[in-house]
């Protein structure tokens, strides 16, 4: 795992006096998830960002370290089924320290308390769900941020930015208010909560490709070996590696280009039943 | 004539080096979005081998003529089950764009959705059914494009087969179109006669439509151009939030329009204070040197110490924004509730948020309907232009001279309920911008409200005299004060002892009376007190003004004792005298008490006890955002 400091872009460089300079893709898509972290942190009054320790919530926090000049203003909450790959819980604990983070690992409960109806790794993700609760009954958190995009699944590409849940957690897709422009709905009723989406409109392939100009750290897991590589980190007993030759970030840019296989294609809950998660997103899950 | 494209492996994925322009495809239902879009995707090329072979077999199998926009539906489908490709947002490419299909149209359309998408996109086409003809619904997607601020629309024409490829009919429905969007001030980038289904005009000219001489649609598409930042426009860098994590003090937002760069001499629009930037902050980097232009999140420190709230705008002096306490806007309303000269609303213009008022409504039309006839109120789903009274001056400019900063939406309990544009200001526009330079806190109010439990407010307690504003002011001081709380209690007879003895009862001197007790009331709710402000306050013009003051902090108790029960208490003896005729100008026994109409709380002392009525004010404080609530009772409903 790497801990040397991030390279810094000679940013300097790139701005003269006279014009300024024009912003690729990845400045703007930058932009707009700052400008999104700024809005809810100025809008709600108690946040945290959830992190998952994946590669989109690591961009995530990256981009929340630029919004706000180098730190963090607000927990990072990591809901913990307890079943991460060994590497990601030394991922966690070591950059959760080198980052500064306000770092809350809260617990999930057994899956007894689960609704046994679902699916085995439905029913396994909605126990995280439910230790997602807790954690919000705990600290009365008003917005919780989240690392999802409209890429990756299709019941998320009816998301908001500023998506309201009702007091259960639930998501009503049928009664969502407009978004103008940049204008979103940030108050919650009473005892409700919003997420908060600042990277809804990036792709996998924006992910990557920002990550390798930052120079963010990712867990090596991602990258191929014998064979093998892992495109979505969730438990490891309901997470398979996809196959792939792809050792570093370069080529993972490349194998997406030519992928038609789907990002979460590796994690069984998305499988099992058509509704699956469905339903698990109208009950709170991420 | 092949615009089909394979797809390439760009420099970059999303690349860097074909423009991504991200369009909608709107218009009234069945006129042939999807059909077209299936169509779109074989055309250029974007569909997985073997896809459109075996949609064709399927359907032969079951005996239906195959149509094209199965295969969204088939995508659709494939998506959902994990099966296929990338995205929910479709993409394609044409000779020089990538093009993102922004919601790509479904069954269940709703006007929101459409509202969400388009308002993130470079362009539009809208369709429009040879047969059928211009219908509401895409009188009103023209509209809302108009709106939103997208100024690229290639009109489309589909089942000119269903005319027999009639150029007149063509040209009447190209004429209606061009009328309705030239009337809103869009002009169309192209009108192209189609049929979507057997392929005429989308990427080639075909003998069937040889009269036509234009662009195909994705000639047409490959035409946009994705939308520029307005760097070429006057800065306007609306602050979103002041940082001071560390021993800087950053002020931070994203720039609109226009550029800065360190060394610049700005001006912060309303207060019109001014200053130079210091830095440009930045991170891992920082600072960094070098101008910054439109679309980019900054922070910038300056050279002194001003009070900036978010909301303000920063910009260069001679090109500042209008300052203004009332501005004329055409909006979309969305709300099942009218909306009614009158209504109170929330009015949020990029960062800034202001309570308003509904002064006059003009244009009230549903945009749907051909003829408008014009109504009082504007209805769910239709337009108006409406002329607004801000309770906090704004800075902003009409839509026509900055389209980013000239837009608003209104609030209704909060939810986004309706949006629009700015068309004019009444502006007093500040000659010259004051050099005054108050000294701010040194403390966050994040800190102040973490120490006392509670937001600053001032509560305004208003009433007739002996209503018992005094007591409940004090039994809710000592209640506050018990939790931990700071509030603080501003009398109107004491506050007349020293800082307004100079002032006596004449209606002028009245009003300057209550000016100065909000201006006090409203600094220290600002400190993150709780002004408790037990004052007559008998004209409701005055008590608008203590509102507009004090905005958002604002909390009017009404003390609703009965007059007679009052004058029976009488303890300073007023009434007895004012009855005796020895006291002028005493509010209570004539009819010149303004009772509020629209108070947070309504409280009759004659019907409980003091205790009571103090749990009531205690419990709209906390329903109000006002005193926090503790953890406990949080978690007791999730």
């Amino acid at each position: 795992m790497s801990s040397k400091a991030p390279l810094a872009r000679a940013d300097s460089q790139e701005f003269s006096a006279d014009v300024a300079p024009s912003m690729d893709h990845l400045d703007q898509l930058e932009a707009q998830s700052i400008y999104i972290f700024r809005e809810a942190f100025a809008r709600l009054k108690k946040i945290a960002l959830l992190w998952s320790l994946g590669k989109d919530s690591n961009v995530m926090i990256w981009l929340a370290r630029k919004a706000f000049f180098g730190r963090m203003p607000f927990p990072a909450l990591h809901v913990d089924t307890g079943k991460k790959f060994p590497e990601m819980y030394r991922f966690r604990d070591h950059y959760g320290k080198e980052w500064d983070l306000d770092l809350r690992v809260e617990p999930c409960p057994p899956i007894d308390a689960v609704d046994p109806t679902l699916p085995p790794a439905a029913r396994s993700a909605a126990r995280k769900t439910e230790g997602l609760k807790m954690a919000l009954a705990k600290y009365g958190f008003d917005g919780l941020i989240a690392g999802i995009r409209r890429d990756e699944e299709a019941t998320r590409a009816k998301e908001r930015v500023f998506s309201p849940r009702g007091l259960e957690g639930n998501w009503d897709v049928r009664d969502q208010p407009p978004e103008f422009w940049d204008h979103f709905n940030a108050s919650p009723p009473q005892g409700a909560h919003l997420r908060i989406h600042p990277i809804l409109h990036w792709t996998e392939a924006d992910i990557w490709a920002y990550t390798k100009r930052e120079n963010i750290p990712i867990i090596p897991l991602y990258l191929s070996q014998n064979g093998k590589r892992y495109r979505s980190l969730g438990d490891q007993d309901i997470t398979n590696p996809v196959n792939s030759t792809a050792s570093t970030i370069d080529e993972i840019l490349i194998e997406l280009e030519q992928t038609k296989v789907p990002e979460r294609a590796g994690r069984a809950l998305d499988h099992e039943t058509e509704d699956a998660f469905e339903r698990l997103r109208v009950a709170g899950y991420l | 004539m092949n615009m089909i494209v394979t797809p390439a492996s760009p420099a970059t994925p999303n690349g860097t080096t074909r423009p991504q322009v991200r369009i909608v495809i709107v218009g009234h239902v069945d006129h042939g979005k999807s059909t077209l879009v299936g169509r779109l995707l074989h055309e250029t090329g974007s569909l997985p081998d073997g896809k459109l072979e075996m949609l064709k077999a399927v359907s032969a199998r079951r005996g239906m003529p195959f149509e094209w926009s199965f295969l969204l539906d088939a995508l659709q489908t494939e998506r959902d089950q994990g099966i296929t490709i990338d995205t929910t947002q479709i993409r394609f490419r044409t000779n020089s764009r990538d093009i993102v299909l922004i919601d790509a149209p479904g069954h269940a359309e709703f006007l929101r959705n459409m509202i969400t998408g388009a308002s993130q996109a470079d362009g539009a086409v809208l369709i429009i059914d040879a047969l059928e003809g211009v219908r509401d619904q895409t009188r009103r997607h023209g509209y809302l494009l108009h709106l939103l601020g997208v100024k690229q629309v290639a009109v489309v024409v589909n089942k000119m087969d269903r005319v027999d490829f009639s150029a007149d009919r063509f040209k009447a429905i190209s004429d209606e179109i061009s009328a309705h969007l030239n009337g809103l001030g869009v002009t169309p980038t192209a009108i192209i006669p189609i049929s979507a289904r057997d392929g005429d005009g989308v990427a080639e000219h075909t003998d069937r439509i040889g009269w036509y001489k234009g662009p195909t649609v994705v000639e047409a598409l490959d035409a946009l151009e994705p939308a520029r930042p307005l760097e070429s426009l006057a800065l306007r860098l609306p602050v979103q939030a002041i940082y001071k994590f560390d021993d800087r003090r950053i002020v931070a937002g994203r720039i609109e329009s226009g550029s800065l760069i360190a060394g610049d001499e700005i001006v912060i629009m309303p207060a019109g204070k001014i200053a130079k930037i210091k830095t440009v902050e930045s991170w891992p980097v920082t600072p960094v040197a070098g101008r910054h232009g439109a679309g980019r999140s900054v922070g910038i420190t300056l050279d002194r110490e001003l009070f900036i709230e978010r909301g303000d705008i920063v910009a260069h002096a001679a090109t500042a924004p209008r300052e203004t306490r009332r501005l004329r806007a055409r909006i979309f309303w969305l709300h099942d509730k009218p909306l009614a000269k009158g209504d109170q609303l929330l009015v949020r213009c990029g960062p800034k948020e202001s309570r308003a008022t509904v002064v006059a409504i003009e244009k009230a039309v549903d945009p749907g309907e051909l003829s408008s006839s014009e109504n009082k109120a504007i209805g769910r789903n239709h337009v108006g232009e409406i002329d607004i009274s801000l309770s906090n001056p704004i800075a902003t400019d009409p839509y026509t001279e900055n389209p980013r900063t000239g837009r608003l939406v209104i609030e209704v309990s909060g939810r986004i309920a309706g949006g629009g544009l700015v068309l004019s200001v009444d502006a007093g526009q500040r000659a010259v911008p004051v050099d005054i330079v108050p000294v701010e806190s040194a403390l966050r109010p994040d800190e102040r409200s973490a120490r006392y439990q509670h937001n600053g407010a001032v509560v305004w307690l208003t009433g007739l005299p002996a209503s018992g504003k005094s007591t409940l002011a004090k039994a809710l001081e000592r209640r506050l004060f018990t939790n931990g709380g700071s509030p603080i209690l501003l009398d109107g007879d004491t506050l007349r002892a020293g800082l307004n003895g100079d002032l006596g009862f004449s209606a002028a001197d009245r009003s300057e009376n209550i000016r100065r007790l909000a201006e006090v009331a409203t600094h220290l709710a600002r400190n993150g007190h709780i002004a408790i402000v037990a004052a007559v306050s008998p004209a409701r013009e005055d008590r608008a003004t203590a509102r507009r003051i004090a905005d958002t902090t604002f909390r009017e108790i009404h003390v609703a004792t009965p007059a007679e029960v009052c004058e029976e208490r009488d303890p300073k003896g007023h009434y007895k005298k004012a009855r005796a005729g020895a006291l002028a100008s005493f509010t209570g026994i004539g009819n010149d008490y303004e009772a509020p109409q629209a108070a947070e709380l309504v409280i009759d002392t004659s019907t409980r006890t003091v205790a009571e009525a103090a749990d009531e004010i205690e419990q709209m404080l906390k329903t109000s955002g006002v005193l926090f609530d503790d953890v406990v009772d949080l978690a007791a409903n999730i």
